[in-house]
C-alpha cells in the first residue's frame, strides 16, 4: 500500500496528464458524420502505434548477450511499426477517395 | 530528458490531438492524417537518437532497431497498398493486433528486466502497470487476430456454451493472480506467464460468438484498448507522447465505439452480449411460410430501368465482394444518358464498416452529389420508380420496424418500400449477415434478379445498350 501511494504521489502530473487527455479524446471526436467512422478509426489505429517508442526503448536498452530480450524486442519494434506505417498508408488510401468531395 | 527530445514529443502530442481533430471533418481528413504521421515521425526518430535512459546512457542495439523499422515499414506500406477496398476492415484489424503484441511483448521484457535486475522485487506501481499493459496487449492481440480471421471468413461464428460464465471466470481468474503477484516473492515468472496466458484465452473467446456483422464495433473497442496498452508503457518510461497518444486514442476510441453502435440504435452491451442470441433464434424456421418470391429477367430490369424517372441504388457488401462499383458507375452513367435520375441510398452501416460504401463508390468515381444519406432518400423513396438492391439486405429488411421480436429490430432502415418497384439482386436466397429472414423479398413489389453483382451489372449494361 505505502508503495502504491508513493508512486501516486511520484507520478501524479503523469495522472493529471492521462485525466485531461481522457477529456479531450471525448471531445475531439464529439460529432463525427458516420462516412468518416472507419477512416477515423484506422487513424486513430496508426496513433495508438506510437507504442513502438516503448519498442525501441526496450530494444535499445538490451544487454547485446541478452537474446531473448534482443529477440522479443526486435519483435516488438517489428510489429509496432507494421502497425504504424501500414495504419497511416491504409488511412491515407481510405481518404484518398474523399478527395474530390465538395461539400458546398 | 533531453529538451530537443522532450519538444519533440511535445510535438508529436500535439499532432495526434490536431490529426484526430482534423480526422474527425471530411473536408481536413487527409491532411489530418498526414499531420499524426509526421509527428510520429519526428518523436521515434528523436527517441532513436536523444533517449537517454536514467543512468545517461544512450541506445545501443541500432542494427536491431533498424532493421525491425526498416522491415516493418516495407512490409506495413505494401500490406496496406496492396489491399483490396473489400478486405480494409481485417486490414485495420490486423495492424490493430500488431500495436497490441508489441504493447504485450514490451511488458514481457521489462517484467524480465526489473526481475533480474531488482534484488528486492519489482516495486509495487511499476508491477501493476506492467501487467495491466500486458493484459490489455494480449487481449487486443488475440481478439484482433480472431476479428481478422472472422472478417476475410477463415474463423466461422461458433456459439460457446456458458460463454459468459467462462469470460467472467477468466477475469476474475486474472485479477487474483494478478493481486497474488504483489504478495509472492518467489516464482513470479509462474504467475506472470499464467496471467498472459489467461488473458489470450480471454481475448479469443471475447470476440469467439459475436457475428460478424458487428466486428466493426469489436476493433473499434479492441483499438481504443491497444491505445490504452500503449498509454501503460508511457507511464512505465515516463514518456509523454506515448501516454498522450494511448489515452486519446484509448477514450476517443471508446466514444467512436459508442457512435457506431448508435448508428446502428444499438447499444454497446447489446452487440457483446446480446450477439449469441440474435446469430440463431430467428433464423432458419421462417423461410418456409414466407410464401413466394418471384424472379425477373436481365432484359425486363433493363427495359424497367431505361423508362424510369428516377432510380435508386442501394450498394450492400454483396457489391463490395463482387468489386462492382466501377460497372456500377458505368450503369449510372449509361442511364443518365437515357435521361433517368440515379441516385444512390447509403445506409450509415451498408457493407462491413460504416462509411465502406462511400469508400468504395468514391473509388468508382461516383460523383458526391448522387450519395444520399439515409434520411434523405427516405424523403425521395415515394417519388421513385425504381429501387435497385445491390447485395444489401440487414440494411432493408422492413423486420427492423415491424417485428420486436426481430434481433435488428429498433435499427434506422431505408424504406425502399415506398417506391414504386423494387429489384433485388443477390446470390441467392440466403439470408444476409444478421442471419435473419427478410420479408421484403417476398412482397408483391419486389422481383428479385439473382447472380454474382458485377456479373448482373454489366449483363444489365449490355442489355441496356440495345433497349
Amino acid at each position: 500500500m505505502e508503495q502504491l501511494s508513493l508512486f501516486f504521489r511520484e507520478h501524479y502530473d503523469i495522472i493529471t496528464i492521462v485525466i485531461l487527455s481522457v477529456f479531450l479524446g471525448i471531445e475531439i471526436i464529439g460529432r463525427v458524420p458516420s462516412v468518416l467512422h472507419t477512416p477515423l478509426m484506422s487513424g486513430a489505429n496508426a496513433i495508438h502505434g506510437v507504442v513502438v517508442i516503448g519498442a525501441i526503448i526496450i530494444m535499445g536498452e538490451a544487454e547485446p548477450d541478452n537474446y531473448l530480450a534482443l529477440v522479443l524486442g526486435f519483435l516488438a519494434v517489428l510489429l509496432g511499426t507494421l502497425n504504424v506505417v501500414g495504419g497511416f498508408v491504409v488511412t491515407d488510401r481510405m481518404l484518398e477517395m474523399f478527395r474530390k468531395k465538395k461539400t458546398s | 530528458m533531453n529538451s530537443v527530445l522532450l519538444l519533440s514529443y511535445l510535438i508529436g502530442s500535439v499532432t495526434f490531438i490536431l490529426g484526430l481533430k482534423m480526422l474527425s471533418h471530411p473536408d481536413s481528413a487527409r491532411k489530418g492524417n498526414l499531420v499524426a504521421a509526421f509527428g510520429m515521425a519526428i518523436a521515434i526518430f528523436a527517441t532513436i537518437f536523444l533517449y537517454k535512459n536514467r543512468e545517461g546512457a544512450a541506445l545501443g542495439n541500432y542494427g536491431w532497431i533498424f532493421s525491425g523499422l526498416i522491415i516493418g515499414s516495407i512490409i506495413g506500406t505494401l500490406a496496406a497498398k496492396r489491399v483490396k477496398m473489400t478486405a480494409m476492415p481485417e486490414m485495420v484489424s490486423l495492424f490493430n493486433g500488431m500495436g497490441g503484441a508489441c504493447a504485450m511483448l514490451i511488458s514481457v521484457v521489462e517484467f524480465n528486466h526489473l526481475h533480474q535486475h531488482i534484488a528486492s522485487g519489482i516495486p509495487s506501481g511499476e508491477l501493476l502497470i506492467i501487467i495491466l499493459g500486458m493484459v490489455i496487449g494480449t487481449v487486443s492481440f488475440a481478439g484482433s487476430i480472431i476479428a481478422w480471421g472472422k472478417l476475410n471468413g477463415k474463423i466461422k461464428d461458433r456459439n460457446i456454451p456458458a460463454g459468459q460464465v467462462i469470460n467472467f471466470i477468466l477475469l476474475g481468474s486474472i485479477v487474483m493472480l494478478a493481486v497474488l503477484m504483489f504478495f509472492e516473492q518467489s516464482n513470479l515468472y509462474i504467475y506472470f506467464y499464467a496471467i498472459l496466458a489467461i488473458a489470450a484465452l480471454y481475448g479469443i473467446l471475447f470476440v469467439m460468438p459475436i457475428g460478424g456483422a458487428d466486428m466493426p464495433v469489436v476493433i473499434s473497442l479492441l483499438n481504443s484498448f491497444t491505445g490504452v496498452a500503449a498509454a501503460c508503457g508511457g507511464f512505465l518510461y515516463d514518456n509523454p507522447v506515448m501516454l498522450t497518444g494511448g489515452i486519446l486514442v484509448g477514450s476517443a476510441g471508446t466514444i467512436l465505439t459508442i457512435l457506431m453502435c448508435r448508428a446502428m440504435n444499438r447499444s454497446l452491451k447489446n452487440v457483446l452480449i446480446g450477439a449469441i442470441s440474435s446469430g440463431k433464434g430467428n433464423g432458419g424456421g421462417g423461410s418456409k411460410e414466407q410464401g413466394n418470391y418471384k424472379e425477373i429477367s436481365l432484359n425486363d430490369t433493363a427495359v424497367l430501368m431505361a423508362y424510369a424517372r428516377k432510380v435508386f441504388i442501394i450498394p450492400g457488401y454483396g457489391l463490395a465482394v463482387a468489386q462492382a462499383q466501377h460497372v456500377c458507375h458505368e450503369l449510372e452513367k449509361l442511364l443518365e444518358a437515357k435521361g433517368v435520375e440515379v441516385k444512390y441510398g447509403i445506409h450509415p452501416v451498408a457493407g462491413r464498416m460504416p462509411g465502406h460504401m462511400n469508400v468504395l463508390l468514391a473509388e468508382a468515381d461516383v460523383p458526391y452529389e448522387k450519395l444520399l444519406e439515409m434520411e434523405d432518400a427516405n424523403q425521395e423513396f415515394p417519388t421513385t420508380n425504381m429501387v435497385l438492391i445491390l447485395g444489401a439486405n440487414d440494411v432493408v429488411n422492413p423486420a427492423a420496424k415491424e417485428d420486436p421480436a426481430s434481433p435488428i429490430y429498433g435499427m434506422p432502415i431505408l424504406e425502399v418500400e415506398q417506391a414504386e418497384h423494387i429489384i433485388v439482386n443477390k446470390r441467392s436466397m440466403k439470408p444476409g449477415y444478421a442471419g435473419i429472414e427478410n420479408d421484403l423479398f417476398f412482397k408483391p413489389k419486389t422481383s428479385m434478379l439473382f447472380g454474382d453483382a458485377k456479373k448482373v451489372l454489366q449483363d444489365l449494361v449490355t442489355e441496356l445498350k440495345t433497349v
